[in-house]
């Protein structure tokens, strides 16, 4: 069983916010389905980790920067790009290994860079990306700048001492870093259960003086509400927040992953807090939108998402005459 | 004799091991990877289940743990899938594991056993194709074993086990699915003994790990144009058999050094040092190196390729050696 709690009631945000975060939700989901596809007929080198259930948590969470701000992503961290403001056909691209990839191809899925929006990549080494960002957090300070920055991890992040550390330094130096947890239950095929000490999450953050709170990740308002907090906290110069955000990843740890080690029940429940039904119910339920315009937005993203595959399968490789370029600056 | 492919004779090697010796303990899961050769970690979950533990995401803590546990009379075996993830793990096997002995004047050993899959995968990019052996090999205290088949990774993987030193069984993951008869009943095979694994003539290609494969295969290809080229393959990087190597390049006149880390400080470097100040009288002409250039890992197949040392590049390289 998951460390889940069951969603707190939710906090309602601005209709526009939610329209709006409600599209990039379903771009990502569409992303992430086009992916699946070019992954499952081949065309994706290595393994490819999907975020598709996770939606709420990177779009509710990234809402509350601004473009100036910063995130560093992990290896399921097509979501975060996207919300972040990637261009998709390049990020499609650099999945594919593709010479217009946002990386020119050198990187793939786990290692894509978009510094033009704060965006200090998604990283193939778990807990990667946690000091990065306290780093940038600490350069925007030496700047004088309140720029903010957040880290996106998984719950197995939990367990690498990377995290304490950069907690306690974050703490004491007061740097704008907003720690967000996925928890999606599991680290590849493992329960977070089986590998992760202590009744209280949040108290992993709460013994360094960080304000720490668990919230549904699978509510992009509640998600927004939290990260609203911490972003403007940290803003405001006080330091860091933990949020731990309880998801669920609809696919497996990878492309091709099967889900042995998953328990059927637990997997329809979750299925059931799909996010996008739950802003798509939000939406019409507050008279934001018609359910027709709802599933036009949906028609849209998938149009986009799948009209991009063919061009960028066919996309031309890297030259090789490139292959030393940039292995110094 | 039963067929085994790699993974499953890597895990026959540990059964083995465990049955030995109660001190034997395992840390971590998919042993045997988690491509199609998975399966063949199901029968030491089934014998041995309670020796297991899954740890969890904290390589430093659990390289150093192997490392007290060894120092404690325990026998433990560490696995870190993906070697690249070990590099989180670096004090805690250069500092730590390796200077024990030394730094206890003899009187401590620590005898784990570190188990990576290293090498260019296929789309593994920048950060998850790393071969760390040759920075490891810089290290005194440490024993490197690269089991390139499966009759090897038994008898090498019973030797690392009982091996009273740290040591790091690295193989390529692509190899896993290699398949020969093995035998089924226990047995070693000791460190430091390289094996010729092709008789030739001309040229002496030195490899390790997957560059053996690729050698043979260069071996093939450069036998149909006349040319009869030796593979030697070290088997272990530290103990280095230089006696195998020496006596080949002195039977053939000429040298290939190929191996999948990088040019610059990496194997081959070492491997024709070792025989260019051994028996430098012995070549006809000058040695040739093939590694990895300096360069991470591209993710795009067509850069991938280009940067891995495979047959080809052996090809040419023989070529170049025997001036053809
Ligand atoms: C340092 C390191 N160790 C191990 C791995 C292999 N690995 C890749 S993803 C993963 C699980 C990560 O789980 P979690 O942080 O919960 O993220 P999720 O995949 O669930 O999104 C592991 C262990 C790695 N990439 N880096
Ligand atoms: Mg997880």
């Amino acid at each position: 069983m998951n460390k889940a709690l069951k969603n707190a009631g939710g906090a309602s945000v601005d209709g526009r916010l939610l329209l709006s975060m409600h599209r990039t939700m379903l771009r990502i989901r569409h992303f992430e389905e086009t992916i699946r596809r070019l992954a499952a007929s081949g065309a994706v080198p290595g393994l490819v980790h999907l975020c598709a259930g996770q939606e709420a948590t990177n779009v509710g969470i990234i809402a509350a920067l601004e473009d100036r701000d910063f995130i560093a992503s992990h290896h399921r961290g097509h979501g975060h790009c996207i919300a972040k403001g990637a261009p998709v056909e390049g990020l499609m691209a650099e999945i594919l290994g593709k010479a217009s990839g946002m990386c020119g191809g050198r990187s793939g899925s786990m290692h894509v860079i978009d510094m033009e929006r704060g965006n200090l990549g998604t990283n193939g080494i778990v807990g990667g990306g946690i000091p990065l960002a306290a780093g940038a957090a600490l350069a925007a300070r030496a700047r004088g700048s309140d720029d903010v920055c957040v880290c996106f991890f998984g719950d197995g992040a939990l367990n690498q001492g990377l995290l304490h550390e950069c907690m306690n330094m974050a703490a004491i130096w007061k740097l704008a870093v907003v720690f967000v947890c996925e928890n999606n239950g599991y680290g590849e095929f493992t329960a977070i259960d089986d590998v992760t000490a202590g009744p209280s999450l949040p108290g992993r953050g709460e013994v360094f003086g960080i304000p720490s709170e668990m919230i549904d990740g699978m509510d992009v308002q509640a998600v927004y509400a939290a990260a609203r907090k911490a972003v403007d906290y940290a803003r405001a110069g006080h330091g860091p927040s933990f949020i731990i955000c309880n998801t669920w990843r609809f696919g497996g740890h990878h492309v091709g992953d099967k889900q042995e080690y998953k328990d059927d029940e637990e997997t329809r429940a979750w299925r059931l807090r799909d996010p996008l039904l739950r802003s798509a119910k939000a939406l019409s339920a507050a008279g934001i939108v018609s359910e027709e315009a709802i599933a036009q937005m949906e028609q849209d993203a998938i149009s986009e998402m799948a009209a991009l595959a063919d061009g960028v399968r066919n996309g031309s490789e890297p030259a090789a005459q490139t292959l030393l370029e940039h292995v110094y600056g | 004799m039963p067929q085994m492919n790699l993974a499953e004779a890597l895990i026959d090697g540990l059964i083995w091991s465990l049955r030995a010796d109660p001190r034997a303990t395992i840390i971590g899961r998919g042993i045997a990877g988690h491509g199609p050769e998975h399966a063949a970690e199901d029968r030491l979950k089934q014998e041995f289940g309670s020796r297991i533990i899954d740890p969890p995401t904290s390589e430093a803590a659990v390289a150093q743990l192997g490392t007290g546990a060894a120092m404690a009379g325990a026998r433990p075996f560490v696995h870190y899938g993906t070697a690249v993830f070990a590099y989180e793990a670096w004090n805690q096997f250069i500092n730590e594991a390796a200077n024990i002995h030394y730094m206890s004047n003899g009187q401590l050993s620590a005898p784990v056993t570190f188990h990576l899959f290293h090498g260019i995968r296929g789309g593994g990019g920048p950060q998850h194709s790393g071969s760390p052996y040759a920075m490891y090999a810089n290290n005194p205290g440490l024993e490197i074993v690269l089991p390139t088949s499966p009759r090897d990774a038994k008898g090498l993987m019973r030797s690392a086990m009982a091996s009273n030193n740290p040591t790091i069984v690295i193989q390529n993951a692509q190899l896993l699915g290699l398949t020969e008869d093995v035998p089924a009943e226990d047995y070693s095979i000791p460190f430091g003994k390289a094996v010729v694994k092709r008789d030739g003539r001309d040229v002496s290609v030195i490899a390790c790990s997957r560059s053996v494969i690729d050698a043979l295969e260069a071996a093939d290809i450069l036998e149909k144009e006349g040319l009869s080229v030796e593979v030697v393959d070290i088997r272990t990087l530290a103990p280095l058999d230089v006696d195998t190597i020496v006596a080949s390049v002195e039977k053939t006149g000429r040298m290939v050094a190929v191996d999948e880390t990088y040019e610059i400080c990496g194997v081959a470097s070492e491997l024709i040092a070792s025989v260019v100040t051994r028996a430098f009288s012995a070549l006809k002409t000058q040695p040739v190196r093939v590694g990895r250039p300096m360069t991470p890992v591209p993710f795009s197949p067509p850069l991938e390729a280009a940067v891995n040392p495979g047959t080809q590049k052996i090809v040419d390289a023989c070529r170049r050696a025997c001036k053809r």
